[in-house]
């Protein structure tokens, strides 16, 4: 380690979107045979500056070397002739071609074939020198997601890459196949390559890595090394040791049990178990927060409450009323809302006017109806009744939402969420993105819902908000609820420890 | 200097229907090259065309007779597309819409016009909605490409009326000919004065008011519009996709079905070969339709009426010019070509330069932040 070459450095590295600036100068040393580890939360910066990296993104300010040579990244081209490689979490393979085919795809040069034979002898070496077993004649849809990762890998070590970032490779896989991937990270580790590793899972980070970058709000927090710290102080990096903010107070009485969930279970969209028998309840005038890093079972617990995943086991109870495996349609009947966290992909139709959007998971009700008929005027009437309301600024309910900013598209759906009922109100990272305005705006609004007796399960990954508003406060770790404290004086060190995997009864 | 797409922030409105008119305007330009080639003066052959289609009241009521399929297609093509489910199986659905209608008559059956024609129609919408349903059904339950099976059903369809009507079907009298018997009377749709134009045409217009306001007004068409712009918020918003999918093909398939009653009932009066224009099929001009109209009914009925007087101008140019049939196809086949290349520079535009674009091209509005990490802001 301590005469090992330097293979990237990023120095000071600002890259600004409108209204963000999503990498704040930046500085990121990575040396060869070490293994990297990129840390922090959804919209942390990360994925922003490896595509800085790539060449997908030309950063706005600093500077970027590789091997003590300054250069200038203009297309993702030029990063794969310096050897740098990248595995993207989504595949991009064809899947009717076999491995070979896929790994050669895009290489050669004018209208000269590929040697397909000696292209395979060459996959062949490389599958068993880094210990990626996968046979190169199989077609795509044959073949694992493991084994199609491992062709991922293989198809940026064929065109050479001594420097392989991995945008989080673990999700995807079951943990024997992690312990696989690692084995041959540690290989090619041991030939000197470089390579950045992105994961939320502290544990694998612990394993894996030799060194940590955090990022945080676009900036790097702090480089350790990693055999001087510990996950307690990762994930206080991750979230920030001072957290400020100021309690919204609670109700001081609660009514009536208004969600039961009991021992649930689900899987996420690969098969694989994603929650692991959690209980828990929340009350009439309860806000139950859900902390957590990102991708430990937070959005599978949002779609399962609201109807959109069907549970492997256990139940959920609303009022009493037995709703386990209850479709979308009959959750939002029985007065459940939900705030997804993707406001564009999920929340809201995009081509279609705010009028429309404002009546989205209402437009079955008598108010909206004229028969077989959506009531367009009543519709009109609440849209512009939602604008004043909630202050949103757009020309008009007719203008087609996509055209929104992000805190006034919050807006629209937080509305309409909370004007419709007054049982349970599901929410996801409801600030994420969200300017000072919004967000304090959004938090008043949750707040005030509370008051008038709505049950809250707010999951989010900003312990600021939680701490803030929540009244208990539940920890997702794995799939598992770590425990559940009052918010009220609770421990963020607690917190930080049952975020990283230690059950509250250990942790405090 | 390389070109590059680069995606626009906001789609335009003007675009979106200068589209199809410049796509039509280069259509007839690259087809009068053709024409050039072939020693024939476009100007003429174009103004021969428009005349005789839209300039005498004979050439108009023609129009009108090709126009009745076509709108009754095109609006069950737009129903589909509405959905994103690619109906590309309209001529085949056409076909057994006929064939049902047709079989009314084959039980031998000789009643009023008053019982027969609604029998007719009924089965007609069956026939062509059933047939519009096994693809439906394959999409919802097994996830297979609609665009495969629609379109390979249409052979199946066009084999199964051959086969009646080369077959069991096939009139004793019509020496040898590929037919069966004329319709009795009842069977027959009523034609408006001494033209070929037949109630068909009413039915098309009234399923087009019929659409319009399914797709405009209804709750329903609500769904099938939240579904087509995005599938994810239509679970959300607890809407029955895989349902709506199968009552949107039923639709859209049971309205090229009725297409195919009126064209045996009202023009050919039996069933034989060829019911839709072996040169440019009705149910694969109803795409093109669908498309120029931009999912609008009332934009279905004023394409099909262009349409049936390319037809009509078609045919008079091959008797009149001695130009080929295929002229029809050629015009509509770059028609197409043109709006969807055109659609695409409507939702992309042309860069010419080196680079990499500074805006994140995932699209989504100016003001949205780069999303989570998770996702590839990929591009360039």
């Amino acid at each position: 380690m301590t005469k090992a070459r330097v293979a990237v450095s990023m120095e000071g590295i600002v890259k600004r979107f409108p209204g963000v600036i999503a990498n704040d100068r930046v500085d990121l040393e990575l040396l060869e045979g070490e293994i990297h580890t990129l840390l922090g939360e959804n919209g942390a910066g990360k994925s922003t500056l490896m595509n800085v990296l790539t060449g997908i993104y030309r950063a706005d300010e600093g500077t970027l070397a590789v091997r003590g040579t300054p250069v200038q990244l203009r297309t993702p081209k030029d990063a794969i002739d310096l050897g740098i490689g990248m595995v993207h979490q989504s595949f991009k393979l064809v899947q009717t071609h076999t491995v070979t085919e896929n790994i050669v795809l895009g290489l050669g040069r004018g209208l000269a074939p590929v040697k397909l034979s000696e292209a395979e002898e060459k996959v062949r070496e490389l599958s068993e020198r880094y210990g990626l077993q996968v046979d190169p004649g199989a077609r795509i849809w044959q073949l694992s997601i493991g084994e199609q990762q491992r062709v991922e890998i293989l198809k940026i070590l064929f065109r050479g890459a001594r420097i392989l970032l991995l945008d989080e490779p673990t999700a995807v896989l079951t943990p024997q196949e992690a312990d696989e991937l690692f084995v041959t990270l540690k290989a090619m580790r041991a030939k000197g390559h470089a390579i950045v590793f992105i994961s939320h899972k502290l544990d694998e980070v612990m394993a894996i890595s030799d060194r940590i970058t955090v990022l945080r709000g676009g900036k790097n927090v702090g480089t350790v090394r990693t055999r001087d710290t510990d996950p307690q102080d990762l994930s206080n990096l991750m979230v920030g040791r001072e957290i400020r903010f100021e309690r919204f107070p609670g109700e001081e009485v609660r009514g009536d049990e208004i969600l039961e969930v009991v021992e649930l279970s689900a899987s996420n969209d690969r098969g694989l178990e994603a929650l692991k028998e959690i209980s828990f309840t929340v009350s009439a005038g309860e806000i139950l927060g859900f902390a957590g890093v990102a991708g430990n079972g937070q959005e599978e617990l949002a779609e399962v409450i609201t109807g959109l995943r069907t549970p492997t086991d256990g139940s959920i109870r609303l009022k009493g009323r037995d709703m386990t495996g209850a479709s979308p349609k009959q959750v939002i009947d029985a007065g459940v809302s939900y705030v997804p966290a993707d406001r564009h992909g999920v929340a809201t139709v995009g081509d279609l006017s705010l009028t429309h959007n404002s009546v989205l998971r209402r437009y079955r009700e008598k108010k909206f109806a004229r028969g077989p008929f959506l009531h367009l005027a009543a519709a009109v009437d609440y849209a512009r009744r939602l604008i004043k309301e909630f202050n949103i600024m757009t020309p008009g309910e007719g203008t087609a939402v996509r055209t929104l900013s992000g805190g006034n598209l919050q807006k629209v759906i937080l509305a309409r969420e909370i004007t419709t009922h007054h049982e349970l109100l599901v929410v996801m990272s409801a600030t994420r993105g969200l300017d000072v305005g919004a967000t304090e705006y959004v938090r008043e609004t949750l707040d005030e819902h509370r008051k008038k007796g709505a049950a809250i399960v707010l999951i989010s990954e900003d312990l600021e908000e939680l701490l803030s508003l929540s009244d208990r406060i539940a920890v997702l770790f794995h799939g598992e609820v770590m425990g559940i404290l009052d918010a009220e004086g609770a421990d963020i060190e607690t917190l930080g420890l049952m975020m990283a995997g230690r059950k509250l009864a250990e942790a405090s | 200097m390389p070109m590059r797409l680069e995606l626009r922030l906001e789609r335009s409105r003007k675009l979106e229907y200068l589209v199809p008119v410049v796509s039509v305007a280069l259509a007839l330009l690259v087809c009068g090259v053709l024409l050039l080639a072939t020693g024939t003066n476009p100007v003429s052959a174009y103004a021969e065309m428009f005349t005789e289609a839209f300039g005498t009241s004979y050439g108009f009521a023609e129009v009108l007779v090709k126009a009745t399929p076509l709108i009754l297609c095109g609006l069950g093509v737009m129903l589909a597309f509405k959905m994103l489910f690619w109906n590309i199986g309209a001529e085949g659905q056409l076909h057994m819409g006929a064939w049902a209608a047709t079989a009314v008559v084959m039980t031998g059956w000789d009643g009023s016009a008053w019982l027969m024609i609604p029998a007719m129609m009924f089965a007609a919408a069956v026939g062509g909605g059933l047939w519009a349903l096994i693809p439906a059904y394959l999409k919802v339950k097994l996830n297979c490409n609609e665009i495969i099976t629609t379109l390979l059903m249409n052979y199946v369809a066009i084999l199964w009326v051959a086969h009646f009507i080369y077959g069991p079907w096939k009139d004793p009298v019509s020496f040898g000919f590929p037919m069966t018997r004329q319709f009795p009377d009842g069977a027959q749709l009523m034609r408006f004065g001494d033209s070929r134009v037949h109630l068909g045409l009413l039915f098309a217009l009234v399923a087009a008011i019929v659409l319009y306001l399914v797709q405009e007004k209804s709750r329903w068409g609500f769904e099938i519009g939240v579904t087509g712009g995005n599938p994810a918020a239509a679970r959300y918003a607890g809407m029955n996709a895989g349902r709506n999918m199968i009552l949107v093909m039923l639709m859209s398939g049971g309205l090229a079905g009725l297409a195919g009653m009126a064209e045996v009932s009202g023009i050919q009066l039996k069933l034989l070969k060829d019911i839709s224009p072996h040169a440019a099929p009705y149910g694969y001009t109803a795409i093109i339709i669908a498309w120029l109209a931009r999912r609008n009914p009332w934009g279905v009925v004023l394409v099909s009426l262009l349409m049936g007087g390319l037809y009509v101008g078609g045919e008079t140019v091959q008797i009149t010019m001695k130009l080929p049939v295929n002229i029809v196809l050629i015009i509509q086949a770059l028609i197409l070509f043109f709006v969807l290349g055109g659609d695409i520079l409507s939702r992309y535009r042309l860069v010419y330069r080196r680079g990499v674009s500074h805006s994140p091209p995932s699209g989504g509005t100016p003001s949205a932040p780069p999303r989570g990490d998770g996702e590839v802001l990929g591009g360039g």
